[in-house]
């Protein structure tokens, strides 16, 4: 019988989709796997493939089964397709077709706009393995080293959740973009991955905890916008990998979180209040609250980049379609197809930046981006609360959406963080104020020096005020010689 | 003292925001405000589906409160309060009109009851008035015979998602729907658990009850006539003594009447089920009116001597002397007493009041053949969580 809830672990591809009864799509999905083993011993973490890694697997996806803890070594993880139980009597629940039963089968006159938002969404999960691949070597405790691989081989299985779906839905055309995804590389001059933040270097934990914070929580609303999708099988996807990317935007919270408490503490032993005193922030170990700031005005621009042109017909295509939809689509009262309405959109006019009312429909992007913002905004403010609390004097911010952007309105403009235009030898001579130098790279990279006895963490990060899965401070949560 | 129940309750300084608890949650019980994530006292029913999803662990902390604290409170919250000073080690419930039951059935102990040292820590007074449980009725058999004059049935109750985690020996409170006379909401039920922890059936979130139908008694009609598939309210569980030993080489002496059999049912068959090599021996002395109305009697003929010896005893047997608990004690005296000086044996005695003091001269009887003093042991057994009465 088949059992949507339970996975079925006794095909080689663990899923809940009955793939033992669907010969053709366990058949293409097998000769896959063998392309993807090798692609992550290749580009997967570098130095641990035979590290024992205490590991969460999900036996089935509801709630009960979701998060089973053991050791396993990376490559032997069991990677598999998982689809959210389905609703019954699931709607179409905005566009055109709003009110339609969800479609079980790709609308043809769709195939070729759903195609490219999976493999879209396809091409950025191995990337950022690509992209963290050297971390494990610097990792500042066996936590956070776990938790990075818990985040590696998590954007794994959001690979093979985007395949399992091009396979099984879209016939040659799919199987050759689910060879593409693995071909493409993070970086690469020749092949880069499609959407540029992913082909930047995470050269440091501080990266990493920034990548995780803001970057995959523009996974997270891009999850949501394509959990609401009419194509059933897309939107049962997401919402399950949404449940394991929480687990990401935890790794970034925490990791920030825990960088600048440690520094706050340290400067509080020390005596230090002036927060911008760096180099005697720096002489103690720690990450100084301005360099903090830098990275975050890095990567919350760069992540911004990741949600396209504020106005785009694509994304009113998509909407229209009725296959992907607005972060809470059904929550939000509203018609729900959008003839009329408007949205305020920050653009150029005449040299000034000005809300301007625009089609909502074609604002799509722009509405998904404040919502991210928001979500961005909100824990960006219990990062403050942490400082808050040690007693220390400064305030994190996040920088104005026109700053350092490269994709969009503000493309060709220099803004200040506080959103304040300014010419290009203005911004030139500025650049480092914003944006980390590399002198405060080489700063960081000097602080990166692995931690490896259970319990101990680097000087520059604060413990965890909880174990993963329940466990004691001193719990061994990578055995890296096995 | 006011009813303390174990709140769940979202440390905010851990929790991330990302409403992975409120989307697992099929109750909707997890809800928010801009500041946080928090639980609904009221309607959250410990159902844990949002625990292991939660990436922080922010989730999994609980309080045991008098006062729950409401959702303005904890919308409020910059970090999770300490757990206030709440006395509830070895207690039997947490509510006034429970304890009081619970501690009523105790007193022919005759002193504090002390819970045997390797009986597990058990979980009470996770369901109270103000929030049961609610169970379904799985079954409800007649276990006596048609002509018999007791109508004592087995009842089974299924939990669904609702954990609630019971030992043997324990009891839960049922509430009967409606008012009394007064216009108040009718007492509230004791009745021991008849099956063991891990269900009625092994790894089913169910238990069984042996419930026998009293005249004119509310609540023993209301269970007795509840069909298949009827809902009610159940509170507990309840009793942090009256436990079964964990340890294998525990000889259990287990002395009953009627339904207060229940609980040696769950012992007998926690045994079978767990550790049916055990070198520890049970020994059951149990009283009826006839085989008839023996709750179990035809169960029990298919238990094998090596896990259980069984003394049964008959009363109104038609031309048959009539025989009682404490008689069979007195014929096996030399291995009662062999038993009781063993400092491996638990002594359990449950059912109707009436019988305590006949199978305490009987006790009594035993140990003086064999030269010891029943009432210098007893204390000592008691002290030492090897002796156990609960009646009614």
């Amino acid at each position: 019988m088949l059992d949507l809830m339970n996975v079925d672990y006794t095909t080689k591809i663990p899923n809940n989709v009955d793939l033992a009864s669907d010969r053709q799509v366990l058949k293409a999905l097998e000769g896959w796997h063998p392309g993807y083993i090798d692609w992550w011993k290749d580009m997967g973490p570098d130095g641990f493939q035979d590290s024992l890694v205490y590991l969460r697997t999900a036996v089935s996806v509801d709630p009960k089964g979701w998060a089973k803890f053991d050791y396993v070594k990376m490559p032997e993880y069991r990677w598999g397709v998982l689809l959210a139980p389905q609703e019954a009597d699931r709607k179409v629940n905005f566009g055109q077709h709003m009110g339609e039963p969800a479609w079980q089968e790709v609308p043809g006159e769709y195939r070729a706009m759903l195609r490219r938002l999976i493999v879209i969404q396809g091409d950025t999960e191995p990337a950022s393995v690509e992209q963290q691949r050297f971390l494990g070597k610097t990792a500042p405790s066996l936590y956070d080293m776990r938790n990075l691989f818990q985040v590696n081989v998590e954007e794994g299985r959001h690979l093979w959740a985007m395949v399992y779906l091009l396979q099984k839905y879209f016939g040659r055309d799919g199987r050759e973009e689910a060879d593409e995804l693995l071909r493409r590389r993070s970086g690469d001059a020749d092949s880069p991955r499609m959407l540029g933040a992913f082909n930047e270097a995470t050269p440091d934990w501080l990266s990493f905890f920034m990548f995780t914070f803001f970057t995959d929580r523009d996974g997270k609303m891009q999850l949501e916008s394509l959990a609401q999708s009419g194509f059933d099988p897309l939107s049962r996807t997401c919402r399950f990998m949404l449940t394991e990317e929480a687990h990401h935007m935890f790794v970034g919270e925490t990791g920030v979180g825990r960088t600048i408490q440690r520094t706050c503490e340290a400067m509080i032993a020390a005596g230090i209040d002036d927060p911008n005193d760096v180099a005697r922030v720096r002489a103690l170990g720690v990450i100084d609250l301005p360099t903090v700031q830098k990275k975050m005005n890095l990567h919350y621009s760069l992540s911004l980049d990741l949600f396209g042109s504020e106005i785009s017909t694509n994304a009113a295509n998509f909407y229209n379609a009725g296959l992907k939809g607005r972060f809470g689509e059904t929550k939000i009262d509203d018609d729900h197809r959008l003839t009329d309405a408007t949205y305020k959109v920050a653009k150029m006019v005449n040299g000034e930046i000005t809300m301007v009312d625009e089609p909502s429909l074609t604002a799509l992007n722009m509405r998904l981006r404040d919502d991210y913002t928001l979500d961005c905004f909100k824990g960006v403010e219990r990062w403050n609360k942490i400082i808050e609390k040690t007693g220390v004097k400064f305030r994190l911010e996040l920088p104005h959406t026109a700053f350092h952007r490269h994709i969009g309105e503000f493309k060709h403009t220099h803004t200040t963080p506080s959103g304040i235009i300014l010419d290009e030898a203005t911004w030139a001579g500025q650049r480092d104020n914003y944006l980390p130098s590399g002198a405060d790279g080489d700063f960081i990279t000097s602080l990166m020096q692995p931690v490896t006895e259970p319990g101990a963490y680097a000087g520059w990060i604060a413990p965890p005020k909880m174990g993963i899965d329940n466990k004691p401070g001193e719990f061994e949560y990578v055995q890296i010689h096995v | 003292m006011n009813a303390v129940i174990k709140q769940h309750l979202i440390d905010p300084e851990i929790c991330i925001r990302c409403n992975t608890c409120e989307e697992a949650c099929p109750i909707d019980a997890v809800t928010h405000d801009d500041n946080n994530y928090v639980v609904n006292a009221e309607i959250c029913n410990g159902c844990l589906h949002c625990v292991s999803p939660c990436p922080t662990g922010a989730i999994d902390n609980w309080r045991m409160v008098a006062n729950v604290y409401s959702l303005d409170e904890q919308f409020a919250w910059q970090d999770l309060p300490e757990q206030a000073p709440i006395k509830i080690e070895a207690a039997d419930a947490l509510e006034d009109d429970v304890a009081a039951l619970l501690s009523h059935a105790h007193q022919g102990l005759g002193g504090k009851p002390v819970a045997a040292a390797s009986a597990a820590t058990p979980e009470i007074n996770l369901f109270n008035r103000a929030r049961p449980a609610k169970a379904s009725v799985r079954g409800n058999y007649r276990l006596t015979d048609a002509d018999a004059e007791a109508d004592i049935r087995h009842i089974i109750l299924d939990f669904g998602e609702i954990p609630f985690p019971v030992l043997e020996g324990q009891s839960i409170g049922v509430i009967p729907p409606g008012i009394d006379a007064q216009g108040k909401p009718h007492a509230i039920r004791l009745y021991s658990i008849a099956s063991p922890r891990d269900g009625e059936k092994p790894g089913a979130n169910n238990l069984a009850l042996t419930v026998k139908r009293v005249p004119g008694g509310i609540c023993s009609d209301y269970l007795c006539d509840l069909p298949k598939g009827a809902q009610l309210d159940v509170t507990g569980p309840f009793g942090a003594t009256f436990l079964m030993p964990n340890d294998p080489n525990a000889h259990i002496l287990m002395i009953c009447t009627g339904t207060g059999s229940a609980p040696f049912r769950g012992f007998t068959e926690r045994r079978r089920r767990a550790m049916p090599d055990a070198p520890g021996h049970l020994h059951l002395y149990f009283g009826a009116r006839r085989p008839e109305e023996l709750p179990y009697f035809g169960p029990l003929q298919k238990i094998p001597a090596s896990l259980l010896t069984q003394r049964l005893c008959f009363s109104r047997v038609p031309e048959q002397p009539r025989t009682y608990v404490q008689d069979r004690i007195r014929e096996d005296g030399a291995q009662i007493a062999r038993l009781l000086s063993d400092a491996n044996t638990h002594v359990y005695i449950c059912g109707l009041r009436g019988m305590e003091t006949g199978v305490d001269e009987a006790f009594a009887d035993a140990c003086r053949h064999a030269g010891l003093d029943w009432q210098a042991l007893k204390p000592e057994l008691r002290g030492s969580g090897r002796y156990h009465v609960e009646t009614y």
